[in-house]
């Protein structure tokens, strides 16, 4: 067993012994597949490697889009469709009725903005109505932290490794109950 | 400890000059010639009340903020407090010469505030206006004086007592000086609130002695706190690259960046909701205001506009140009500018009107201000250290991560 790929999980129960062990785990060379918290501890997604979130790029789109809907709205109803005397100016023009839609433009950009970055992060998160819990350990949500490690070499080196980082328990997590968990969810 | 460096001296001494040469020149070489009318002779005091009411606002806005960092018991920034102390250093400066302003105004050496023309208070004068009669309660040289006293002594003196108390925390670990620091900044927010917007009614608004609007103050402090905290920025990426600040990371100056956005958007707003009302309603006394703003200053106010609003939005919304210091320099530059445009738009149209433009004047005497703000303001941090040695959250400043 001692080189073929498994997956360990190991226990913490302090954050910041959590944060400085990833980084002795990372070096050795093993993939941390996924930490479990009980609540957001600053600097652990730099920590783990991860990429920065592309968010911010889709809530432009979004905003852009939300612009282009509100123009869209905003010129159909009330210049083409029926054209309106706004502010007793009479200029039939989207451009020079401008100042009068602007708090449509602002809102609608907020709104598609706000409301499609919430659905972006249920699909990217795999977040549905009915999705069961995905947490392996119930412990994760009250003061425990997990960790699960893809070990890639000795299983044995990488057991010793966590107890001298500070882990409280480790486990083995067979690809087997992997599969299961899979398929239950 | 930091030192003024003597390059930088001589860049403020030769600045002051070009200052002083633009403002002779405009009180002495630019008014000789007769058949002008007022806005003529008022354009060397309107150059100098835009340029001296932008760095007071600058001054002024860097109190505010240092006074927000205590009351409300702010961490991360304790490694910038001796900049914005710095910064506030000009207050008495500016607040002087604002007073010089002011008393020459109501000794009719210049025509800046329409209000104070001969007989347009007396009913027997062929001169009378009826609407700026009724403002006689408000608007009369003793309580206008009066007023603007009370307001520069009232921030001087918010300043000086700060600076006092921060100096303590140098010295040793008692923190009766925090604590008292946080009562003094409470009062002085409370007095700032109000003074702030009075200000601005006064010494802008009253120009345009009609017409008045009932955000116009707010929208005067959005416009100082955005130069304000941009001159904050541009003060510490200049010391932090010169190796000054080794207690700054990245994320104090990314912080500065968002205040920067921030108040810009909400500089933005304040201006729109001030516009659109009056557009959307159209009535003739209002619009009297924007007018010559979308007529003889068109090009300005849009260009304006377009340097305080879509710059900052499309470049400073992203988090890398937050936090690369030439990025935010030259963004900084560029909103400075920006905003002295903005007080100059204020002003202007009131006071000298068709005869504006431009020139030596107003660039020379702006080039002077910024000298002298150099030459007041490192003088003031070079005193002592640029860190304040006891400030309590001075080891939470220093790992703030973001």
């Amino acid at each position: 067993m001692a080189n073929t790929k498994s997956i360990i999980s190991a226990l913490f129960d302090d954050d910041d012994v959590l944060l400085k062990s990833i980084k002795s785990i990372r070096e050795k060379g093993h993939k941390i597949r996924e930490v479990y918290t009980p609540f957001p501890v600053h600097g652990l997604d730099h920590e783990l490697g991860l990429e920065r979130t592309r968010m911010a790029i889709t809530a432009f789109i979004y905003g852009v889009l939300g612009l282009g809907v509100a123009m869209t709205l905003t010129y159909y109803t009330m210049i083409y469709d029926w054209p309106q005397n706004i502010g007793g100016k009479p200029s039939m023009t989207w451009w020079k009725n401008m100042p009068a839609f602007v708090p449509v433009l602002f809102e609608m950009t907020v709104f598609f903005a706000a409301h499609l970055m919430v659905w972006t992060y249920f699909v990217r998160n795999d977040m549905y109505p009915g999705r069961k819990a995905m947490n392996p350990d119930p412990r994760t949500t009250d003061d425990m932290f997990m960790m699960e490690i893809e070990c890639s070499g000795d299983e044995e080196l990488l057991r010793n490794l966590l107890k001298e980082v500070g882990a409280v328990e480790i486990n083995l997590v067979s690809k087997a109950d992997e599969a299961e968990a899979l398929a239950e969810a | 400890m930091y030192q003024f460096p003597a390059k930088l001296k001589t860049i403020s001494y030769a600045l002051i000059g070009i200052g002083l040469a633009a403002l002779l020149y405009g009180f002495f070489a630019g008014g000789a010639d007769a058949g002008h009318g007022h806005g003529h002779d008022n354009r060397p005091w309107a150059s100098l009340l835009i340029n001296n009411f932008f760095f007071l606002g600058i001054s002024l806005g860097a109190l505010f903020f240092l006074a927000v960092q205590y009351a409300a018991n702010v961490g991360w920034s304790a490694g910038i407090l001796r900049i914005l102390e710095g910064i506030t250093s000009f207050l008495p400066v500016a607040g002087g010469i604002m007073l010089v302003i002011v008393l020459a105004s109501m000794f009719h050496l210049n025509h800046l505030y329409h209000w104070t023309a001969e007989g347009i208070m007396d009913p027997e004068s062929e001169h009378f206006d009826s609407i700026i009669h009724g403002k006689k309660a408000f608007l009369n040289p003793l309580f206008f004086i009066l007023r603007s006293v009370i307001y520069i002594i009232g921030w001087a003196y918010a300043a000086i007592v700060l600076r006092k108390l921060s100096l303590q925390g140098d010295r040793g670990t008692d923190l009766t000086w925090y604590n008292k620091s946080i009562k003094t900044s409470a009062i002085f927010l409370v007095f700032f609130a109000v003074t702030s917007s009075m200000a601005a009614w006064d010494w802008i608004m009253s120009i345009d002695t009609h017409w008045f609007s009932t955000l116009f103050g707010w929208y005067v402090f959005a416009g100082i706190f955005v130069s304000s905290v941009t001159t904050t920025a541009l003060i510490a990426i200049h010391l932090k690259n010169k190796g000054h600040l080794p207690w700054l990371n990245d994320s104090h100056i990314h912080d500065l960046g968002k205040f920067m956005f921030a108040f810009s958007i909400f500089w933005t707003y304040l201006w729109f909701s001030q516009f659109m009302l009056i557009w959307y309603s159209n009535i003739p006394e209002e619009v009297t205001y924007y007018m010559p703003r979308f007529g003889e200053f068109k090009g300005l106010f849009i260009t304006m506009l377009v340097m305080n609003f879509i710059f900052p939005l499309l470049i400073l919304m992203s988090r890398d140009s937050k936090r690369n210091f030439g990025f935010l320099s030259f963004m900084g530059a560029v909103m400075i500018v920006g905003h002295w445009l903005n007080v100059y738009i204020m002003v202007t149209p009131g006071t000298v009107g068709l005869d504006w433009s431009i020139g030596f004047v107003e660039i020379g005497t702006f080039l002077g201000y910024v000298g002298l703000f150099i030459w007041v303001v490192f003088k003031r941090l070079a005193a002592v250290p640029l860190l304040i040695q006891h400030h309590p959250m001075n080891k939470e400043s220093e790992h703030f991560h973001i």
